[in-house]
């Protein structure tokens, strides 16, 4: 007998993880690990940690890790690039740590345009903290620090920072995917090869933004939780390629 | 010649299955259940049911957050 889906080489063995049941982290730092295997380049991957749920992925993760400030990731990440650029560098953060605390660094690292790439986990919520209202939060939605559901009048709009940093000229691949299925599932993994090889050819920063379930905090099950993304929030948040300038920056030669 | 119809054999690690139940959710062809028995952390497990039969889709082993399931050809 022969198996089909065999453990993933950079993922630790025998470790049973500190997350919800049903919680998207776990399925995001599978695909992470598999696509690092597939492209041969864990043995010289490092990953920020960020704060939030994933601050113990160093736990899980088989390869180097480091824990950076609340929504410095990626402050942090353009060190380790810069210091040693034969490193592949990932900054894993969450929607809290990304899109509020972080945002001055989030803008500027995507700005200089550094050969890293992000992994977005937006899951409208602040988890770790218990549940708050995140800036990706739908108009709406209920949380602990928006009791009545989000309302734009006191609360704002849920930002499409990915959107923006789409904008950018630095931004060389942004893509959308949503943990909402098996599909869903497959697009992500693909989504992350792309952008784990915008950074091996030296094209520049690359983010995906994963919608991802927290059934702890939306007070829903897994499985309403998959469903609550495939109708709910990807309605705020399509999924889709936000922009693609892989093939202009190769013809160009812009390469880092 | 006719081809033989591929088999498929499913298990699970039930110790580290938080019962979330997205497998059980996404497998179309109902081989997996909750067990009726808890497990160390507390959990009704995902597990196998006996005489259903494994398409060998892989719906099961992409949704599982916890690498749970492993799905063997034959
Ligand atoms: C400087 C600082 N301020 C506040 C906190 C508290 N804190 C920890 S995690 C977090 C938000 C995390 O939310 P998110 O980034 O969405 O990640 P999730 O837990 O949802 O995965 C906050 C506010 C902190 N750790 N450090
Ligand atoms: S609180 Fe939400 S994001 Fe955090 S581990 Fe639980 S389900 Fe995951």
């Amino acid at each position: 007998m022969n198996l089909k889906n065999k453990w993933p080489e950079y993922y630790k063995k025998d470790v049973i993880s500190h997350y919800c049941p049903g919680c998207g982290h776990g399925i995001a730092h599978r695909l992470v690990s598999e696509v690092l295997e597939d492209l041969d380049i864990g043995g010289k991957a490092v990953l920020v940690n960020p704060a939030g749920c994933a601050v113990l992925a160093y736990l899980y993760f088989d390869f180097d890790v480091l824990e950076s400030a609340h929504g410095r990731g990626t402050a942090m990440a353009t060190g380790i690039k810069r210091a040693n650029p034969d490193l592949f560098v990932i900054s894993y953060q969450g929607d809290g740590d990304l899109a509020a605390i972080g945002t001055a660094e989030t803008i500027h690292s995507a700005n200089r345009g550094e050969n890293i790439t992000v992994i977005f986990i937006n899951n409208a919520v602040y988890g770790m903290t218990g549940g708050q209202m995140a800036p990706t939060t739908l108009l709406g939605q209920k949380t602990t620090t928006s009791v009545a559901g989000r309302n734009p009048a006191f609360e704002g709009y849920p930002l499409h920072i990915t959107d923006l940093l789409a904008t950018l000229p630095g931004v060389v691949y942004a893509e959308r995917t949503a943990l909402d299925g098996p599909a869903g599932i497959v697009k992500t993994k693909k989504a992350i090869t792309n952008a784990f090889q915008s950074q091996i050819d030296g094209l520049g920063y690359s983010i995906i933004e994963i919608l991802s379930p927290c059934p702890t905090n939306w007070k829903k099950s897994p499985v309403d939780s998959f469903k609550w993304i495939k109708e709910e929030m990807t309605k705020e948040f399509p999924v889709g390629v936000l922009t693609d300038k892989r093939k202009k920056y190769k013809e160009e030669k812009i390469a880092v | 010649m006719a081809k033989t119809k591929n088999t498929y054999t499913v298990t699970t690690r039930s110790e580290s299955c938080k019962g979330c139940g997205l497998c059980i959710e996404y497998c179309k062809s109902g081989k997996l259940a909750f067990s009726k028995k808890l497990n160390k952390m507390g959990y009704f497990y995902a597990e196998p049911v006996q005489d259903k039969e494994c398409t060998g889709c892989m719906s099961c082993t992409l949704v599982c957050p916890d690498l749970v399931i492993e799905v063997y050809d034959g």
